[in-house]
């Protein structure tokens, strides 16, 4: 930032006028992509989730039944589903991602940190398809857990809401450490000699100090990860399918017309329902963040 | 991971300055390392569980007991190494669309059009907004406009995209969510060299507009280059959601396929796909290794 007046100036001697035409060429491409390939896509979901389409006539007329119907039966189910399973998830893995770094942090092992950030590097990735195979590899109705401590007597099933949320946590919680630990490296150690010295406890270094100035990074790592599991659909779809209403399983599937052919529009409405969603809820972060600025910049 | 279980500290030197009269130390302090170290030991168990486990279940056979068979016999076959090769050739694509489409882009901003930056990091970021199956159902929407642009050249290109051997469109949408990773690691990147006195001095020394480019920035930004482009890397390996919707067949759907007739495989599969991405991440470390080291003991000095 301290080379922000030198920008005006710019170098004598070389004509600023003549590299002023010349930015375009580096700008504009970048702009055009986002307007075809994300711009229109949007503008496409925004006009389809108000717009229904007569099959008789193929006439097309504004109507907010899309969006009434999404919001609706099963499909508000799905939408509290989704919220509620990203809630718990965000939740628990902002809470032990923290435990984790923190412990990580305290130790001052080299070693022990770079492993524990490149495994947390790999595991953060590991979500989809291959996530939901290796739970249910380890703890479906065949899998190894399940026979080796006869899991499926004491009732306990990978395809609940419980279940997912033990899947989503494996990628959320290295997720949340990699987010929170430039956090923690933040919170300097002179911080915690002063309260010493002054007579806190660990307790109140924490309630007092730690907590307050970490807040905002942890809320935004909170967000984050709500995103992230609100979003995320092939895990679900693969590990449980159909049996715990979730959004985005309820879109591929009127999107794959198993529903009732037709439904486009009704997949769109409910897409608009998730971006309103995952807008209030990011809109949360950026306050935060430069707050968090202020301490831990 | 070996130093995790020898993660107890040296004994703390802190209580001995304590002066009479304050409240005596907590019991806390003498425990705490092995609260981390219960911490650490239940992480490591929750981490290396489905793993351990999901290995077991590939290579235990009900019939015969241990057996590599998933390995050797029908894991690697035409249909897998084709649909592995595809989700390659897609992910390097995009990894180049999106450096081409970014990397310009952000470095003039942040050298000459310091105003734009604001929009820049905003368009960027909102892909993280949309979640990828709510932009796939628009995308669907406007590929099934197609028909009636029978007459047009759109028409033409939006049949050209839709290759199925080549799936362009797959690799529009990857830039698009890819966006993200690309601008978060190249904002720090320029955020961390002073691209400035570079930039003019390469331009002073004669340089043209694509050798400073080429020459100066990109190397300086390597690190940043080439986390981002991993990053996007591994998020193209691993997609399931667009491409399913779509009716392509890149790795991560041909898992699902074969998995709900054979769990083996699939857990087999996601195995593989498990130490790809570790194998991805390990090779970023090592290419972007010189740099993390230097910016450590600059943080250790300061």
């Amino acid at each position: 930032m301290s080379d922000r007046p030198t920008t005006a100036a710019g170098p004598p001697g070389r004509p600023t006028r003549r590299t002023g035409r010349l930015h375009w060429p580096a700008v504009v491409p970048f702009f055009a992509f986002l307007a075809l390939c994300f711009g229109l896509p949007a503008g496409a979901l925004v006009y389809g989730a108000f717009t229904a389409t007569d099959p008789a006539t193929g006439d097309s007329h504004a109507t907010l039944d899309n969006v009434r119907q999404s919001l609706k039966g099963i499909y508000a189910t799905g939408l509290g589903g989704s919220v509620q399973l990203s809630l718990i998830c965000a939740l628990l893995a902002t809470l032990f991602g923290t435990l984790i770094a923190q412990a990580v942090v305290g130790s001052r092992r080299p070693a022990l940190r770079r492993a524990v950030v490149a495994a947390s590097g790999v595991l953060a990735n590991f979500s989809g398809a291959p996530l939901a195979f290796a739970f249910v590899a380890t703890l479906g109705t065949t899998g190894t857990l399940t026979r080796l401590l006869s899991l499926d007597r004491t009732g306990f099933s990978l395809y609940t809401t419980a279940g997912l949320v033990l899947a989503y946590l494996y990628f959320m919680i290295p997720l949340m450490v990699v987010t929170v630990l430039p956090a923690l490296d933040g919170l300097r150690t002179q911080w915690r000699e002063a309260a010493a010295s002054c007579g806190a406890t660990r307790g109140q270094f924490w309630r007092h100090i730690g907590i307050p100035v970490l807040l905002p990074s942890l809320l935004g790592g909170a967000v984050l990860l709500f995103g992230t599991a609100f979003a995320s659909h092939a895990t679900a779809a693969v590990m449980v399918g159909s049996s715990v209403p979730l959004i985005t399983v309820q879109i591929s599937n009127a999107l794959a017309g198993n529903v009732l052919v037709g439904q486009e529009n009704l997949a769109l409405a409910m897409s608009l329902n998730m971006v309103v969603i995952a807008l209030l809820v990011m809109a949360v972060q950026i306050p935060l963040q430069r707050r968090s600025a202020r301490w831990l910049g | 991971m070996a130093g995790m279980t020898t993660a107890a500290q040296p004994p703390v030197a802190p209580p001995s300055d304590r002066a009479p009269g304050q409240r005596p130390a907590p019991p806390a302090r003498g425990r705490r390392p092995y609260g981390r170290l219960v911490v650490l030991l239940v992480a490591f168990l929750y981490f290396a569980i489905p793993v351990a486990a999901s290995l077991w279940f590939t290579v235990d056979d009900p019939v015969k007991g241990f057996s590599l068979d998933v390995y050797t016999g029908h894991l690697v076959s035409g249909d897998m190494l084709g649909s592995l090769l595809l989700s390659v050739e897609l992910g390097l694509a995009t990894v180049a669309l999106g450096l081409l489409l970014v990397v310009p882009a952000m470095v003039v901003v942040h050298l000459r059009l310091p105003r734009l930056r604001p929009l820049v990091e905003i368009l960027c970021m909102t892909p993280l907004v949309v979640p990828p199956i709510a932009l796939v159902a628009g995308v669907n929407t406007v590929l099934s406009w197609a028909p009636g642009l029978a007459r047009t050249p759109f028409y033409q290109t939006l049949m050209v995209i839709q290759n199925e051997h080549f799936p362009l469109v797959l690799v529009l949408l990857y830039t698009v969510m890819s966006l993200p990773f690309l601008y978060r690691s190249l904002d720090a990147g320029l955020r961390a060299v002073d691209l400035k006195t570079l930039v003019e001095a390469s331009r002073s020394l004669g340089a043209g507009r694509l050798m400073t480019l080429g020459r100066v920035v990109v190397p300086n930004l390597r690190p940043a280059v080439v986390s981002g482009a991993v990053l996007s890397l591994a998020m193209v390996l691993g997609e399931y959601t667009v491409a399913s919707v779509l009716g392509y067949r890149p790795f991560a759907v041909w898992m699902v396929e074969v998995g709900i007739e054979e769990a083996e495989l699939a857990g087999a599969a996601a195995m593989l796909s498990l130490f790809l991405t570790w194998g991805l991440l390990l090779l970023l470390t090592l290419l972007a290794g010189g740099r993390t080291r230097r910016t450590r003991r600059q943080r250790k000095t300061s």
